[in-house]
């Protein structure tokens, strides 16, 4: 229901926010973006600055490095999900064990990426991300 | 003494880097071990420190030329020493998430540090041998040194 109105009023785009601690991984993931219906409104070097700027305008969806400066993506995570429950959080981790996958769906995560990754697998993990969203609507 | 497996986590994860970002798989050159005195460090490194079953640290090294070649792949045009710390950091990340993933709780594995351009920061434990594992890459050559006690 949130996403299909986001969609309405905001010209059929998305609100895309990266979060990431590493410059070359935020500005690939603009770069390699292809899915038209998502727009990138924020970038966010640790998730201190990634709340403040979801508070200012929250995103629809989020890619969300987990090991940052200042505060963690898992604790991020919790964070943005308490602003927004319906965000879409995409985790993009080098962190590659179940056990931190686990613990990022747990706390509102819906999706989990292993760095490094090819902007093939980028494209299908957020395709995948707002299928289910859209699944989740009609259901 | 540290076992092949080990070993091939660390190289492993060091491979997939440059397979899967630089969209160019790396070849592994002929491993050796240093007895005395310290390894290669190069003008970037990024450094994991290990304990638990393992102590020391995990440090991947590399060139600006190598580096800035690197970027190009990877389609940045901001060449600078910014994304090059950036850059080493991920690749010791890759390398600290694979460690993770394949030895779990034996291993408590550090956040990558990065350091450039002082390799005098660069500090493997003394009276350890350190296995180095050239990375051979177009014309380039990076090292991984594992240096565990």
């Amino acid at each position: 229901m949130a996403l299909a109105q986001t969609q309405a009023a905001g010209a059929n785009k998305l609100k895309l926010m990266i979060c990431d601690d590493s410059n070359i991984i935020r500005r690939k993931i603009e770069r390699e973006l292809k899915i038209d219906r998502l727009q990138v409104i924020a970038t966010a070097s640790n998730g201190r600055l990634a709340v403040e700027a979801f508070k200012k305008e929250p995103a629809d969806v989020v890619t969300m490095d987990i090991t940052m400066p200042e505060m963690d993506g898992i604790e991020c995570v919790e964070k943005l999900v308490a602003i927004k429950p319906d965000v879409l959080i995409l985790v993009i981790s080098a962190l590659a064990d179940k056990a931190t996958a686990i613990e990022a769906l747990k706390k509102g995560a819906n999706g989990f990426l292993c760095k490094p990754f090819t902007d093939r697998q980028l494209t299908e993990a957020l395709e995948e991300l707002l299928r289910g969203a859209d699944h989740d609507d009609q259901g | 003494m540290m076992t092949k497996v080990e070993l091939e986590t660390f190289v492993e994860g060091t491979t997939h880097y440059f397979e899967t970002a630089a969209h160019q798989p790396a070849s592994v050159g002929s491993p050796y071990i240093v007895h005395e005195g310290k390894p290669t460090v190069q003008e970037f490194t990024g450094v994991i420190s290990i304990a638990g079953k393992r102590r020391g640290i995990v440090y991947f090294t590399a060139s600006r030329p190598m580096l800035t070649v690197m970027l190009m792949r990877m389609g940045e045009t901001e060449l600078t020493q910014e994304n090059m710390v950036d850059l080493v950091g991920e690749v010791a990340n890759t390398i600290s998430g694979n460690a993770r993933r394949d030895f779990g709780k034996d291993f408590m594995i550090s956040i990558p540090t990065v350091v450039a351009g002082e390799p005098e920061k660069v500090a493997p434990p003394n009276n350890v041998r350190s296995f180095v594992i050239p990375i051979n890459w177009r014309s380039h050559s990076a090292q991984l040194v594992v240096c565990l006690e």
